[in-house]
């Protein structure tokens, strides 16, 4: 693993004892960065709406540097060999949704149908909760591990909270999907938090059965069948994905949960045909639910031809179904976007109506940042997805390994499922770009995962305690895991 | 378990690369496709951010934009006098789209046309707001009051031209409509238009009868008739007496054709045949001539095609294939011939220009909004339907008409005036009221005719029997023949 930082000398080698240097100081200078160009961003929108520097400019650039700041001296403290990229990735990713809710917020259309105002500052509040949270991660979880005690925890955990919005006068139907719970005059959306909890016990659980999953098959046309009471946590899991689809009617968490799964077992178990069950699964789960369920015909019906389902929803028809011009409407804003973009402030994205800050806010993107700005955040996507796979590679337990691919896993799949929802690739599912779309649950968990990959890391890389002295050093040679 | 780590690695690159090459497929193969679909508001949207140029009559503009509040369109039309130039203009609405000149002229109207890409260039260097062209006009203000005034209450329509050049003069239509009503985007400006639909006005406030309505022509087509009995050497000269037995019998038919009243029209001359208006003489003219050369003359008088002035005007029918009673019925202006009332007023302005057919048209020139002329509209010879010598026989005639004829209520003093009445007999067994038509010239003493004018009142209100050309429709035209006189002066 760690095999490029040794300094061999002779034909021994004590292996890690120098280390890797902590890059902490990288992590500084990209952290300016992550704050000057959202703060700049801000200017311009301020600009291109109003015609004056916004007045909260000078709060708002001090409130992202703060917590940036908080967030950098709390990894140098409690985590100083992590990543360095992941805590800058995360903050110009929230900067930057930060900057395009505000303009959101500034829309007449939509604070005429009351949909914006104060989206922005609420959004800041809830970052700051969220870096809270990842203070807390950082402080108190010494080391990863320790979560393996909670695995049969994490799952029952997992399983309250995905249930939650089912309970009766808890749950909320929004917009026609059923995963949020109010409490008081907050939302929550428990299946962000599920995410996490899940691939805690996912990894528990297949740290300790990935031998049996892997090894004790039986070779049936050319692929490795399980042992059925192996199978059965995997038909539990497929189960609960069809069950969260058909009562909560959230095609994308579902999607999510099944995916992780599959990728951690997939590691776990290095059998591919773990991989074509799953794929076969998850296909007869989503064909079979498609084929009755008339909330996601209408989702694949809006993806394959979206200027029927705009017209539909135009000439306002009463078959039963909630039309949605929301998909055409988004591809309208990315095509007027075009190469560069209109500039931030320019476009006309509140078009798209009530979701255009949380589920569709990457079609404003795509309209006042153009294709150039479009590429730009995905490859920052993108680079938040590989360092979770190098941590997960440069880790040294099969528990942290199989916790961080979970999670890098499970982003990239939600950021695929989003992006390529909210483009038209794939039908829409209604989830939210992590870090820029507005929603406290979502920022709130995916700074838990950051904090959670950081700690990870930081493990991972830290230096291995310099081994005892050792007489018979020039004989031994130390295998690693 | 670093080998499927790597290929988990590979598989997220692979979900990235997908989207980006999506997203390059979005924005870049599809974008101008995308952002110029009629149905992207952002195309509305860039329509109404910039004052739109004007639609400008005698100088002025008729036309107007202003902010409008509450909407993400920051202009919105205006109309000055709106009912009154409605068949002009067109309206332009945020929420209706567009029509007539505003539609046609769109490009140079918003600013958005490549011809004013330079000086839009020009200004956005300079700092200043896009701001659209200006389309002029070639109608006359007064001509087009003295039509909306005149026809008032009742529901008709009036084309006025100038025969010299086809410049439309006058272009009215009742019962019109102000398309300031639903020129914004709100609730008010739908239930207007809502309104103004042919399913809840009968009345169709929004048809174009000026352009988009044919009528039966009744006695007016007459004077097409007399221009092919000249043209095709039927008869050559007013006064001579022409062959028309009274009560006449249509061939093939035991029908006789009647004429309206007891009429002096037994082998009459041509010249007291269209001052009576005798349906047996000119009848009789078409069934000798027969339907091909009936549909040639009238052809040659713009009949059975469009006319674009830009707006399209329907085409007028005089039907094909039809046996001699029937050709006999449409030369005196029923059975199917119909016809709009821009088609007549061309009718009159070619016998009044000596013969000569010019290419009506309404849009003198384009222009920036400072008034430099992009474009300007060529005056055109559509075509001859009458050589000058016969043209000079048919005007004679039509002057009668108005001396001691049907329409005497036309006539201006000092001013030789040559008309036509009709009164178009219509719905099955003539059930409904008649459509009251007036088609006439004004010639000037120096010998230019400044304007022909074609007036049609469908008046369902007025007494059955007080309906006639010369009553209803003549006075009207008569007074846009003298607006258009008077503004030369």
């Amino acid at each position: 693993m760690s095999s490029s930082t040794n300094t061999p000398t002779h034909h021994t080698s004590t292996i890690g004892s120098i280390g890797t240097p902590s890059r902490r100081n990288t992590e500084l200078a990209l952290l300016v960065f992550a704050v000057v160009i959202p703060v700049f961003a801000y200017a311009n929108v301020g600009l291109a709406i109003n015609e004056t520097v916004p007045p909260g400019l000078l709060s708002y650039g001090l409130g992202l540097a703060l917590l940036a700041g908080v967030a950098h001296l709390v990894v140098r403290k409690f985590a100083p060999y992590a990543d360095p990229l992941l805590l800058p990735l995360a903050t110009l990713l929230n900067g930057l949704g930060l900057v395009i809710i505000w303009r959101l917020d500034q829309s007449k259309l939509l604070q005429s149908i009351n949909q914006a105002g104060g989206s922005a500052p609420r959004q800041l509040m809830y970052t700051a909760l969220g870096i809270a949270l990842f203070v807390g991660v950082l402080v108190f979880l010494k080391d990863h591990r320790v979560l393996q005690r909670y695995t049969y925890i994490s799952m029952v955990g997992a399983l309250v909270l995905l249930l939650l919005p089912l309970v009766p006068g808890l749950g909320a139907n929004i917009y026609g999907a059923k995963i949020w719970i109010s409490v008081g005059s907050f939302t929550i959306q428990p299946g962000e938090f599920a995410k996490i909890v899940l691939a805690v016990f996912f990894a528990g659980y297949l740290m300790v059965k990935r031998d049996a999953l892997a090894l004790a098959s039986r070779r049936f046309m050319g692929l490795y069948l399980p042992r059925g009471r192996d199978l059965g946590p995997i038909l539990v899991v497929w189960a609960i994905s069809i069950l969260i689809l058909v009562f909560e009617t959230d095609l994308g968490t579902s999607l999510l949960f099944f995916g992780m799964f599959v990728i951690m077992l997939y590691v776990a178990t290095e059998r591919t045909s773990w991989i074509v069950f799953g794929l076969l699964m998850s296909a007869v789960g989503a064909v079979g639910v498609a084929s009755f369920e008339p909330h996601i015909q209408t989702r694949v019906q809006a993806w394959l031809d979206p200027m029927r389902e705009y017209q539909l929803s135009r000439a306002g028809t009463s078959d039963g179904i909630v039309h949605s011009e929301q998909a055409m409407q988004a591809l309208w804003a990315f095509g007027s976007g075009g190469t560069l973009g209109t500039g931030l402030g320019q476009g006309h994205s509140e078009l798209i109506r009530f979701a255009a800050n949380s589920d569709f806010i990457l079609a404003t993107f795509g309209e006042e940042l153009g294709l150039a700005g479009i590429m730009a955040v995905l490859v920052l996507y993108g680079l938040i997805v590989e360092r979770g796979i190098r941590t997960a590679l440069a880790a040294r337990d099969p528990f942290g390994k199989l916790l961080a691919v979970g999670l890098s896993g499970g982003f990239a799949l939600q950021v695929f499922v989003v992006a390529g929802g909210v483009m038209g690739l794939i039908p829409l599912t209604g989830m939210t770009m992590p870090f820029v779309a507005y929603g406290g649950s979502s920022v709130i968990a995916n700074w838990v995962l950051i904090s959670i990959l950081i700690r990870i890391s930081d493990t991972a890389r830290r230096p291995a305690p310099a081994p005892a002295p050792n007489p018979d050093a020039e004989m031994t040679q130390v295998v690693r895991p | 378990m670093n080998k499927p780590l790597r290929r988990i690695a590979l598989f997220c690159g692979l979900l990235v690369l997908a989207l980006l090459i999506r997203d390059n497929w979005l924005q870049y193969v599809q974008a101008d496709e995308l952002r110029a679909a009629p149905a992207n508001r952002r195309v509305a949207i860039e329509r109404y951010a910039t004052p739109r140029g004007d639609i400008i009559v005698d100088g002025n503009p008729i036309t107007g934009s202003k902010k409008s509040e509450g909407s993400d369109f920051e202009y919105k039309r205006t109309y000055r006098n709106g009912p009154m130039w409605a068949p002009v203009t067109g309206y332009a609405s945020q929420a209706f789209d567009a029509s007539q000149l505003e539609k046609l002229e769109d490009g140079i109207l918003t600013g958005n046309d490549d011809r004013l890409f330079f000086r839009n260039t020009l200004d956005m260097v300079t700092g200043k707001k896009k701001q659209g062209g200006n389309v002029v006009t070639t109608l006359n203000g007064a001509a087009q009051k003295a039509a909306f005034e005149g026809l008032g209450d009742k529901k008709g329509a009036v084309a006025a031209v100038d025969p010299q050049t086809g410049a439309i003069l006058a272009l009215a239509s009742t019962p019109s409509y102000d398309p300031s009503t639903f020129a914004g985007n709100t609730d008010a400006d739908a239930k207007a238009w809502n309104k103004l639909q042919k399913k809840s006005d009968p009345d169709d406030p929004m048809l174009n009868r000026a352009l988009r309505e044919t009528y039966p022509p009744g006695s007016t087509f007459k004077v097409v008739t007399a221009a092919a009995a000249l043209e095709n050497g039927l008869y050559s000269d007013a006064d001579t007496k022409t062959d028309s037995p009274d009560p006449w019998t249509m061939p093939g038919t035991t029908t006789g054709l009647p004429n309206e009243g007891d009429l002096p029209c037994e082998n009459a001359t041509l010249r007291v045949a269209l001052e009576v208006s005798c349906n047996t003489v000119f009848g009789k003219i078409g069934s000798d001539l027969g339907n091909d050369k009936m549909l040639e003359q009238a052809k040659k008088f713009g009949f059975g095609s469009e006319q674009f002035v830009p707006v399209r005007s329907t085409a007028s029918v005089f039907s094909d294939g039809m046996n001699k009673s029937q050709t006999a019925l449409s030369s005196i202006g029923q059975y199917n011939t119909a016809t709009t009332p821009l088609q007549m007023a061309m009718v009159a302005s070619a016998v009044a220009n000596d013969g000569t057919l010019m290419k009506p048209y309404m849009v003198s020139e384009l222009s920036t909004h400072n008034l430099d002329v992009i474009e300007k509209t060529e005056q055109r010879e559509l075509s001859k339907p009458l050589s000058s010598q016969n043209a000079q026989i048919l005007q004679s005639m039509m002057e009668t008409v108005i001396k001691t004829g049907t329409g005497t209520k036309a006539q201006i003093p000092g001013v030789t005036v040559g008309g036509k009445t009709g009164t178009a007999q219509h719905g099955i067994d003539n059930s409904e009221k008649p459509y009251a038509w007036f088609i006439s010239y004004a010639r000037l003493s120096d010998g230019s005719s400044p304007v022909a004018v074609a007036v049609v009142v469908e008046d369902g209100s007025a007494n059955r029997d007080d309906i006639s050309g010369g009553g209803l429709a003549a006075p009207i035209a008569r007074d846009v023949m003298k607006a258009v006189i008077d503004s030369k002066k």
